[in-house]
């Protein structure tokens, strides 16, 4: 038999080393055709590691406390030994930044390279959500052109003013995206250019809108004129547009708090599938070079002991249980789905008529590019994983005194439990929908927010403090009202508080 | 395709504006923690950093998320024994596989505190913040000045116990040599030629003999050159050079009597704290002496000091004088800066407060540095603060304040210092 010669197997590396095994990488994943942005692969310490944690994974941030706080948290976190940190951050831009540790072995920067710079830059690069609301190529220009106009207007009004308005917005941070609109594609010159233009006419617009003068005397039924027409879902794009005292700088803020929250939006709803697939890749080009021969025995079981560690997954009644590990469901599932293209059972066969038997390789791209983790649970997650993974799904109400088991890993609880695990990462389900309902133009410009609870789930306890902050940005008085079963409306919050009681006594 | 890039160099406190930022915000509470501190530890411990705590809920950052209740559904991993239908008992709220764990983690930390480290730097400025630092620097200027011997090269006088051998005998060795060379080299040629006279057949005897006598004479020159001169001498050369004293002896005086409660000794303690903090600045080494009082004075550690429980009526003059002795035994004035500073709720027998004025005035303010009063008492002041305000014209090293609450402390210690500088 025609022996292979092993590539080097560490465990020190250096940057050749990296190179070749990045090449020799790259070569399987094309194999595999795994489409990617470039690379650009950054080695960091265990420090500036730790700097970027706290700056949520933006290579470039803008200056603010809460970031400060991250880190102070995340170093004492570190120097208490109780968390490792992670070995790589990957960036979704283009070319495709990775950072890797430079603690770890040979082993685990060819594990983080297969996972990070082949597995994920590919999922950036070809999921539909990545596609539509994200565009890696101007996120690092834009990242840039924020930290800077943040600094500026920092000089020009001071620390304190500008923090006072970054709190009010990440507040509203979860607030400021749009799931039905396409964003623009453009550079940071054309950004600089276009936001002299929106300042100009934004100013106008809020002008025309609050104008004393009166315009005509047509006024209709003044309930038919309700402003805004629908409601509307992006809280934060609603006060660029109209906050009446807003200055034009502030609505800029307001804009890129909104704008980064825009291109992390779709890193939330892909968790279980960008992890998943990352993990498949890494575990199948790291495999496929081991059948070659080219690596060696010594450094296969460092790379498979890493991979188990990251897939694990605890059972409901382990102390270190923290819910569903989206690394080991996201592994199981793409590994799955190629089971059941490549080996089909007769249960597959009635389950999955349309890919059992396909090219798994197909199918498995298809997957990749056109789900979220909600459509993709709902649409693969087969009976023989929730078999493995002895899935059940429970009900707790409120209303009772009890928790109930409502399907367990049986015939008559696969369609149950599938169901019940793509709703628990439906982000609808999970953030609560409130919308801006209206606004009294033509009274005290007070603001009205709808909550639409889901599941008679009610609102958390700092409810209050948010509207505080949405009090802030747009001026006048602001409420939030919740829409009951029987269509009453029963107010939640009000800033300032003491307009409830006058409210009341009306 | 892949591009690597290594960062390891690039600059790593990338958060440090970050943390400062975080720092600039909760100011408050990191000063409120600052101040907490310093009352749990000792005088003397101001070279580490400090543990700073801030309540979860004021470092929270609001959203929109929900709260507990409603109906929910859940997924988990791991069945080994339900059956669908069963009915299983709600876990309590804080544990493990129960409803919303989505919801809860994202809620924080429950009700911890927020803890972190700052610097000792950090710690020092948050603490004397408040005390405009620069106005004491005046001060600093003021301290004892003590002489200490330099080296200073080499020179040709001095007492015998400098001389410097190794430069004396470079000296001798030169000078032997300077002196004797022409003579050895004359004496190498009259030998030759005395050897070539004799060579020839026929000597000339008594040219060679007038040649040898010279030889002689030569060489008994030689010999009787002094193998050491006191023109070859060298001494070590010392001088003296002012340099300020920087050692200092802090002096806490407090009275223990009965009428002061541990609210008032707390007080008490912050501004010994920051005495000792300001010397600290000032001076390398420092040495602290607790003397409480009630009727009788002693010397005793910080413990007992602070937090020994006595009784008894209120004799300021012991502590004084105790004091007084202290100074003459160990701490020469000459070598010490002394500062002292004296707690008291101004309780004391009206007899006594004339006698504390005299020993301040002739036993003891000559010598210090500083002497500081503070009475913490809410009631009217009594004799001793009489009796010591008529120091305060007379002796500006001496100063006395008021204190009513904790709040009163970081200015007193600033009015008090900035009256020293005036």
């Amino acid at each position: 038999m025609k022996k292979t010669k092993h590539l080097p197997h560490g465990p020190d590396w250096d940057f050749d080393l990296l190179a070749l095994y990045d090449k020799e990488i790259q070569r399987v994943a094309n194999i595999y055709r795994l489409n990617t942005y470039p690379n650009q692969i950054e080695v960091i310490t265990a420090e500036q590691m730790m700097d970027a944690y706290s700056s949520v994974g933006m290579p470039i941030g803008y200056r603010h406390w809460s970031f400060g706080k991250k880190f102070i948290q995340t170093e004492q976190t570190y120097k208490r030994g109780q968390m490792g940190l992670a070995y790589e951050i990957v960036i979704n831009s283009d070319p495709c930044i990775a950072y890797l540790m430079e603690e770890n072995t040979l082993p685990m920067q060819a594990l983080v390279i297969a996972h990070a710079c082949y597995g994920h830059n590919s999922f950036f690069k070809n999921n539909y959500l990545f596609k539509t609301w994200t565009d890696a190529s101007s996120i690092i220009d834009y990242l840039l052109f924020a930290k800077q106009y943040i600094e500026q207007c920092e000089e020009k009004y001071g620390i304190d003013e500008v923090e006072d308005i970054l709190d009010s917005c990440h507040a509203l941070m979860n607030y400021g995206v749009d799931r039905y609109k396409r964003p623009q594609k453009i550079s940071l010159s054309e950004e600089k250019r276009r936001q002299q233009e929106r300042t100009d006419y934004m100013q106008s617009q809020v002008n025309a809108l609050w104008r004393t003068i009166p315009i005509k005397p047509e006024k209709t039924n003044p309930a038919a004129a309700r402003f805004p027409n629908e409601p509307q879902e992006n809280i934060l794009y609603f006060i660029e547009k109209h906050a009446p005292l807003l200055q034009p700088w502030q609505r800029e803020i307001v804009r890129i708090v909104r704008k980064i929250s825009q291109y992390f939006y779709p890193q939330k709803q892909t968790q279980v599938m960008n992890e998943g697939w990352a993990t498949f890749w890494h575990y199948t080009l790291m495999q496929h070079l081991y059948d070659e021969g080219k690596l060696s025995d010594k450094f296969m079981l460092e790379v498979i002991h890493n991979h188990t560690n990251v897939t694990l997954q605890p059972p409901y009644n382990a102390n270190y249980y923290s819910g569903i590990n989206p690394y080991a469901l996201g592994f199981a599932m793409f590994t799955d789905i190629r089971r059941i293209c490549e080996h089909p059972t007769d249960e597959d066969k009635e389950w999955f008529p349309d890919i059992a038997g396909s090219n798994w390789l197909d199918t498995l791209h298809f997957a990749m590019q056109n789900f979220k983790d909600e459509s993709f649970i709902g649409q693969y997650l087969s009976p023989k994983l929730i078999r493995d993974f002895k899935l059940f799904g429970v009900i707790d109400d409120d209303s009772k005194n009890y928790i109930n088991v409502e399907a367990i890993h049986d015939e008559a609880g696969y369609q149950k439990i599938r169901q019940q695990l793509a709703e628990q990462y439906n982000l609808s389900n999970i953030e609560p929908n409130i919308q801006v309902y209206s606004v009294d133009l033509n009274g005290d410009r007070s603001l009205k927010l709808r909550y639409v609870p889901h599941q008679k789930i009610p609102l958390g306890e700092s409810t209050q403090e948010v509207l505080k902050h949405l009090h802030r940005l747009w001026g006048f008085d602001v409420s939030l009202e919740q829409e009951q079963d029987d269509g009453k409306i029963h107010i939640l919050a009000k800033v300032p508080p003491n307009i409830a009681v006058s409210d009341d006594l009306i | 395709m892949s591009h690597f890039i290594d960062r390891r160099l690039n600059s790593k406190n990338k958060s440090t504006v970050n943390r400062q930022r975080f720092m600039r915000r909760y100011k408050k509470q990191i000063k409120h923690a600052v101040s907490d501190a310093v009352t749990q530890r000792s005088i003397q411990d101001v070279s580490s950093g400090e543990s700073i705590s801030i309540p979860q809920k004021d470092l929270s950052e609001p959203f929109f998320h929900q709260g507990n209740g409603g109906k929910r559904g859940k997924v988990h991993p791991g069945n080994d024994s339900f059956v669908t239908g069963d009915k299983i008992k709600r876990p309590p709220p804080q544990g493990g596989a129960g409803s919303g764990e989505g919801e809860a983690s994202d809620q924080g930390e429950g009700n911890d505190d927020f803890v972190f480290q700052i610097s000792k730097d950090e710690y020092l400025d948050l603490l004397f913040e408040d005390l405009a630092l620069p106005n004491l620097e005046q001060k600093q200027l003021d301290k004892l000045i003590e002489y200490k011997t330099y080296r200073a090269g080499f020179t040709s006088d001095g007492v015998p116990a400098n001389i410097n051998i190794v430069r004396s005998l470079q000296n001798s060795l030169l000078r032997r040599t300077a002196l004797g060379a022409g003579k050895k080299r004359r004496i190498n040629e009259l030998e030759q030629q005395i050897n070539e006279l004799r060579q020839v057949k026929k000597p000339n005897l008594i040219l060679i003999a007038e040649l040898e006598q010279e030889v002689e004479t030569l060489k008994n020159r030689v010999r009787h050159l002094p193998f050491i001169d006191t023109f070859d001498l060298k001494f070590n050369n010392f001088v003296q050079r002012p340099v300020p004293s920087s050692q200092a002896v802090m002096f806490c005086l407090m009275d223990v009597s009965g009428s002061m409660d541990q609210a008032t000794k707390e007080m008490a303690k912050r501004f010994y704290v920051l005495l000792y903090l300001f010397l600290t600045r000032s001076y390398q080494h420092i040495e602290v002496v607790f003397i409480r009082h009630h009727t009788q004075a002693k010397e005793v550690d910080e413990q007992e000091f602070f937090y020994s429980q006595e009784t008894g009526g209120t004799i300021v003059s012991s502590a004084l004088k105790l004091m007084h002795e202290i100074v003459q035994e160990r701490y020469p004035e000459n070598q010490w800066n002394i500062y002292a500073a004296q707690a008291s709720d101004g309780d004391n027998w009206a007899d006594d407060s004339p006698t504390c004025r005299k020993i301040l005035e002739d036993k003891l303010l000559p010598w210090l540095r500083y002497y500081a009063y503070i009475e913490i008492t809410n009631r009217p002041h009594q004799s001793l603060w009489r009796e010591y305000e008529k120091l305060t014209e007379t002796h500006p090293e001496f100063a006395m304040q008021h204190i009513r609450s904790v709040n009163d402390i970081f200015p007193v210690f600033r009015e008090l210092f900035k009256k020293q500088a005036a």
